[in-house]
């Protein structure tokens, strides 16, 4: 669905993101980790079309989708949210979900991008007073806020940018169950950047690690948790010298 | 049909009967300013709302009045026909200007500075071009000898009352159809967060020129309106920052958010700089410039959202209380 090939982004003479390479498959949940600043969150602005990468393609259901604005991108059917939820304080909750709706979708009709807003708004289970401003909303309402409004879009590929960020455990768990259900029940194709693993490593497909904006490690989820250079740049050298005396005292 | 909703309908009525009723000239002639200069404000607000905040409407303004009385003195061409092309041409400027700013994403107090700049060119334009503009003395379009409609030339105050009526009217239609457009959602998505609202699709670029383009179209009406009614323009009256500046004031103070909030604005203002002129005389020149400034400060401060803005956000309190 999603082919990436030596995808590169340069800031001046900072290089964000080197060589990266990878594919998306129809239906799969891949997360991407690694820590802040490896580049995960400029990869998702070269995919939504923020950012023009320096270098590489990305093609999108065989047609290449570098260079594109963001609102083409997205009616190709690739949406996405952002790490810190941006909500338009200026419109209702459901305004801001039918705002998705009508634009993401190639401005088709009001009422069936109301009927979008509708679907999103009950899939991910906001039950705030939809007619009122966003202002009243907590953390966790904003980031089903945030996933509505990319829902809403009608996307075959959804970006969902550190969607955890600021919840407590419980909340999380919801949180990832919630991606479960909208690729099980919408088939909905995620490519999930988090930092917290523990969550992430639950309902992923596949996982890609990142660092220093090289890909460091990729595949299931058991195998990229127990590579030594993934426990290194994750878990610091500190966690690899535990883990060998660890070791050590086993024996 | 519900009280509310037969209010404006009663108060159309009022206001088209009231020339056959009450006739006193000078009061109409006001009326006809307050009506051309509402219009006016209202075309610079339907940008302004959004967080698109332009100096530059006086030029729109003045490429309206110039068009129309230069296509009439020096071709013959009707102002019927002259208006159309005078707005086309402050369309075709304000995209000139606009898209470059819109595509390069050049927006706040720069963009503010690019429009400021095109107010200042319109006016020069103007002034270096006196063989044919008649300069800084300012320009008369040639009295008709023929058919009043077809010149778009009336002696009696009530034909203007009832035009400007109309094109103000018109102007609150516009508002009101932008209103409720999904394109408001866009625009006001847009004015928060280019970024976010890209990310919901919205094409930036594309709806923020569409909103400049209707805003340029319009104040280019009012612009032709102007010179028709008053029969004399002058670079300083309808084009450059002064105009632009007075606009930004007029609507700061009536309000900025709501469909009459340019218009409260326009009577405000007008109402002001009459007084004065009457009140003074020629002991006050320029001192209307003065209060206003004084006054845009205490309302940017204490009142941002206008006269009407905030009496409005009062009952709506009330109500709910």
């Amino acid at each position: 669905m999603l082919v990436v090939e030596g995808l590169v982004k340069r800031f001046g003479g900072f290089t964000a993101v080197n060589q990266v390479s990878f594919r998306v498959e129809q239906g799969e949940i891949l997360g991407l980790i690694g820590p802040n600043g490896s580049g995960k969150s400029t990869i998702f602005n070269m995919l939504s079309g923020t950012f023009a990468p320096s270098a590489g393609s990305m093609q999108f259901d065989g047609s290449e989708i570098s260079g594109l604005a963001p609102h083409r991108i997205i009616n190709r059917g690739i949406g996405r949210t952002f790490q810190i939820p941006r909500p338009f304080h200026r419109l209702t909750i459901f305004e801001n979900v039918a705002l998705a709706g009508y634009f993401g979708q190639g401005r088709h009709s009001r009422i069936k991008a109301e009927e979008a807003a509708e679907r999103a708004l009950g899939m991910v289970g906001l039950t705030a007073d939809r007619h009122a401003l966003v202002d009243g909303l907590g953390a966790a309402g904003l980031k089903k806020l945030e996933l509505a409004k990319a829902l809403a879009t009608g996307p075959k590929l959804l970006l969902a940018d550190e969607s955890l960020g600021g919840l407590d455990e419980h909340e999380m768990d919801q949180a990832a169950d919630m991606l479960r259900k909208i690729r099980d029940e919408l088939g909905i194709t995620i490519i999930w950047v988090e930092h917290i693993m523990g969550v992430l490593m639950r309902v992923v497909d596949r996982v890609m690690v990142l660092d220093h904006g090289e890909k460091i490690s990729e595949g299931l989820p058991s195998q990229v948790s127990s590579d030594p250079r993934v426990v290194e740049v994750y878990l610091g050298t500190d966690a690899v010298a535990t883990q060998a005396a660890a070791a050590e005292a086993r024996r | 049909m519900t009280a509310k909703q037969s209010l404006p309908w009663i108060a159309g009525a009022a206001l088209i009967a009231l020339p056959f009723v009450y006739r006193e000239p000078y009061h109409l002639h006001i009326l006809i300013l307050i009506l051309i200069w509402s219009f006016a404000y209202t075309s610079w607000s339907m940008m302004g709302r959004f967080g698109l905040v332009s100096l530059g409407h006086g030029g729109f303004m003045g490429v309206g009045a110039y068009v129309t009385a230069l296509l009439w003195n020096h071709l013959g061409v009707s102002p019927w026909i002259g208006i159309p092309i005078a707005m086309v041409a402050a369309a075709i400027l304000a995209m000139i200007v606009a898209y470059p700013c819109f595509r390069f994403r050049i927006t706040g107090h720069y963009f503010v500075l690019v429009t400021l700049a095109l107010s200042g060119i319109v006016l020069q334009v103007i002034t270096a071009t006196r063989d044919y503009t008649g300069g800084s003395l300012g320009y008369t379009p040639d009295r008709t000898k023929g058919s009043q409609i077809w010149a778009l030339q009336f002696d009696d105050k009530v034909t203007w009352y009832l035009i400007a009526l109309g094109v103000w009217a018109a102007g609150l239609a516009i508002w009101k159809w932008v209103d409720r457009s999904m394109d408001r959602y866009a625009l006001e998505a847009i004015s928060e967060d280019e970024d976010a609202a890209a990310a919901a699709g919205v094409n930036v670029t594309w709806e923020k020129l569409k909103i400049t383009v209707i805003s340029a179209l319009m104040t280019s009406l009012a612009g032709s309106l102007y010179s028709q009614y008053q029969m004399f323009i002058s670079p300083d009256t309808v084009s450059g920052i002064a105009v632009s500046l007075q606009m930004v004031f007029a609507v700061i103070v009536g309000g900025l958010y709501v469909s009459l909030g340019p218009t409260v604005g326009a009577i405000i203002t007008i109402l002001l700089a009459e007084t004065l002129r009457i009140g003074f005389g020629t002991k006050a020149v320029g001192w209307d410039n003065l209060v206003y400034g004084v006054l845009l400060v205490v309302f940017i401060i204490f009142l941002p959202k206008g006269i009407l803005g905030s009496i409005i956000d009062r009952v709506k309190m009330a109500r709910k209380a």
